[in-house]
């Protein structure tokens, strides 16, 4: 791989047009409207085209105002659409982005258009390895057009939030407070929409406006998935997609090697590279992740087959008495246990040898005195769960008490069990008519 | 109370009764007509509530009680009458209103922490473009702690149980430091212990002088809560004193699913209007 300056001219655009739908896209997300960003990245084609047909010149100025206006004229359609017919909002967005998409379409062939360089094909893909040679000058500095536009548009996506951040995150959480305390919620929403409208429009070049979508809402989405703050959101929005950026351009230089194909696009790898870092924050996310949720997941298991063991071990001393060692039933109960999830029962064992609250190999388990007061714990919880609930429910079969307890033993902590004891009165003995431990459940 | 007796009529006609409103009412509903989607929500409702009552709304579902809140609120517009706040409109009274609107009615996922949801509630006094001061994020603070919350204030809201967050709404409302609190099913599936905690605000907001309005469902604790009912079932069936309204008869007039002759009349209208 080598590396040009002209791909540092399209990483630095497509990093800059990230940023600079890292703001309405966030928004967008919040505000669970995610698919009107969707909807307003089509809509500006009709907009250009008509901003282009009244001055008869492809100038930014012009262009960003007949984005802003398409915008507001998207997200009004879209309220009318489902205020006044029975549709809902999806569907209203549907009908109205589709629409005026196509007669966007429609526009770009009038003669008045057609010898202007408003290229579908453009529109649609974008095309960042042109956008990003292209040079201009700024301030005696030469830098990349694309880069430039993008950057500030960031710049004032970036100062508006700043601004009006407060405004935005109470619009965003609760607008009918926010409109009680005075602060026009239905204003924030446009501000937002000409925000993604005219956004969308800067990124145009670099990402095409199918694309567009992927960086207003992918990155977002994933930042989602990794904070539960605000602030911070947008922060991690930013870098995500500054990275998607980044790691998309070098995949669209590589991959195609690999996979011996002759060309690829960086917008498109851009939007693949976004949807990647989705999959890993989908993955690896602290709170909200896969793995995280698995492993606790796991480690629930783990307690439950080491307190079922526990509980399996004292049910079959109690039966057998102390001298019996080993207690055959325990040694096929556990056996039974480890045939159903043998690495976590293997694993509890282990664990349980090591916490010392057993001994033995499994032929001759036995349970220590501090192994007994927590399995005698166990047993307490699970047989004033049954008295409990045949107190409750009277009329409740003796056999259909043991599978609730059975679950909630592993529940219950001490005050619990305090509790749980007061109201049953202290019984001495289950509806089974076997003992329950005392509440000192110290007796070893 | 001659009030009183002719808007407990069934079909009491709308008509002006604008003498008989007291512009310093905390509140004061003036013939409110209200409809979604051309079929009437809320028909003349037409009263003024007392200052430094704890006031319940009660009634059956789709009978209009957050409606009427939310019309107060400018959140839906009014087909006709108005409602005033001190004599006032509520554009101009803003500052005088705390609201908590229904537990559901917001995204718990959404990425905040409590103290940030309740400084929401000082957000209209600071002016547009400006962030946050350090005094109001005191407030914010102690109006978790009268709630019982100052330990979760760094909690993501979604972390928090029903009832918890159900207190932070009431704690925002708080640090509204407003004199007449909207409040729509403050006690919605939340845990006894809340129920307790949210009475006992409401009993202080409402020594203070402030006044209280709760949209409510459970019917036991009517009597015990409230010194005054709205009772109401699209419109108006009893406004009063507890003690006085709160009687079989009313109860059985707001929740009997009789229809009157204006519900029946509006029926027929959502009909027609469909048709047209």
């Amino acid at each position: 791989m080598t590396w040009l300056p002209a791909d540092t001219s399209i990483v630095l655009s497509g990093a800059l047009c990230a940023l600079a739908c890292s703001v309405p896209g966030t928004l967008l997300v919040l505000r669970k409207m995610s698919m009107m960003g969707d909807a307003i990245s089509h809509t500006v084609l009709p907009g250009l085209a008509a901003a282009f047909l009244v001055t008869q010149t492809r100038a930014p100025l012009p262009m960003f105002l007949g984005a802003a206006a398409i915008g507001l004229v998207t997200a009004l359609l879209v309220q009318w659409v489902r205020d006044l017919s029975r549709t809902d909002g999806g569907t209203a967005m549907g009908i109205v982005f589709t629409a005026l998409f196509a007669l966007g379409l429609v526009l770009l062939r009038l003669p008045a258009i057609e010898h202007v360089d408003l290229d579908p094909s453009c529109v649609l893909y974008g095309a960042v390895e042109t956008a990003a040679i292209d040079p201009t000058t700024v301030f005696g500095v030469e830098m990349p057009r694309a880069a430039l536009i993008n950057g500030i548009m960031f710049a004032v996506n970036l100062a508006v939030l700043l601004l009006c951040f407060k405004e935005f995150r109470i619009s965003a959480f609760d607008p009918a407070l926010a409109t009680t305390v005075g602060i026009n919620a239905t204003l924030m929403h446009y501000i937002l929409m000409t925000m993604t409208a005219v956004t969308t429009v800067a990124a145009f070049e670099t990402v095409g406006s199918i694309l567009v979508i992927a960086m207003l809402i992918v990155p977002p989405a994933a930042a989602y998935l990794l904070t539960d703050r605000f602030g911070v959101m947008f922060i991690l929005a930013g870098v995500i997609g500054a990275a998607s950026a980044a790691g998309g351009h070098i995949a669209a230089i590589v991959v195609p090697e690999w996979l011996g194909v002759g060309d690829t696009v960086t917008s498109g790898m851009m939007a693949v590279a976004a949807g990647a870092f989705f999959t890993l924050a989908w993955l690896g996310s602290p709170r909200h992740g896969v793995i995280s949720r698995l492993i606790l997941r796991w480690r629930l298991s783990l307690r439950v087959m080491r307190e079922d063991i526990l509980g399996i071990a004292y049910r079959a001393q109690e039966q057998e008495g102390p001298a019996t060692l080993p207690p055959v039933a325990a040694t096929d109960a556990i056996a039974r246990l480890r045939r159903l999830r043998p690495i976590i029962a293997r694993f509890a064992l282990t664990l349980l040898r090591r916490r010392g609250l057993v001994r033995g190999p499994l032929e001759q388990l036995a349970l220590t005195d501090r192994g007994r007061a927590e399995a005698a714990r166990l047993v307490r919880s699970h047989r004033l769960w049954e008295t409990y609930f045949s107190h409750q429910f009277p009329t409740l079969p003796a056999d259909h008490l043991h599978a609730p307890a059975e679950v909630l033993e592993h529940l219950t902590d001490d005050a619990m069990r305090d509790r749980l004891g007061e109201r049953t009165s202290e019984p001495s003995v289950d509806p089974h008519g076997r003992a329950i431990p005392g509440a000192s459940s110290g007796e070893s | 109370m001659s009030r009183l007796s002719q808007a407990a009529l069934p079909s009491a006609a709308p008509s002006g009764r604008g003498p008989e409103h007291s512009p310093s009412a905390p509140v004061s509903i003036h013939d409110l007509t209200v409809a979604y989607h051309r079929k009437p929500v809320l028909w003349d409702v037409d009263l003024d509530v007392p200052q430094g009552r704890l006031v319940g709304i009660i009634g059956p579902n789709g009978a209009g009680k957050s409606t009427l809140i939310k019309a107060a609120l400018d959140l839906v517009p009014c087909v006709s009458g108005e409602v005033l706040i001190y004599g006032l409109p509520f554009r101009q009274q803003r500052r005088l209103v705390a609201y908590v609107p229904q537990r559901e009615s917001v995204d718990w996922d959404f990425p905040i922490s409590a103290v940030e949801v309740v400084m929401m509630g000082r957000y209209g006094m600071m002016g547009w473009f400006r962030p946050p001061t350090r005094a109001h994020r005191r407030a914010a603070v102690e109006a978790l702690e009268r709630v019982g919350m100052a330990d979760f204030a760094d909690r993501q809201i979604s972390t928090l149980s029903g009832g918890q967050q159900q207190r932070i709404f009431l704690a925002r409302a708080l640090a509204q430091e407003a004199q007449i609190y909207f409040m729509d099913e403050p006690f919605a599936s939340v845990d006894a212990a809340t129920e307790r905690a949210i009475i006992a605000v409401l009993t202080e907001l409402k020594d203070a002088g402030r006044t209280v309005l709760v949209v409510h469902h459970d019917l036991q604790t009517v009597s015990r809560y409230f010194d005054h009912v709205i009772m109401l079932n699209m419109r108006v069936v009893a406004h009063g004193p507890t003690r006085e309204v709160f009687t079989e008869e009313n109860l059985a007039r707001t929740y009997g699913g009789r229809l009157t002759l204006l519900s029946e009349a509006a029926e027929a209208l959502a009909r027609e209007g469909r048709a047209v």
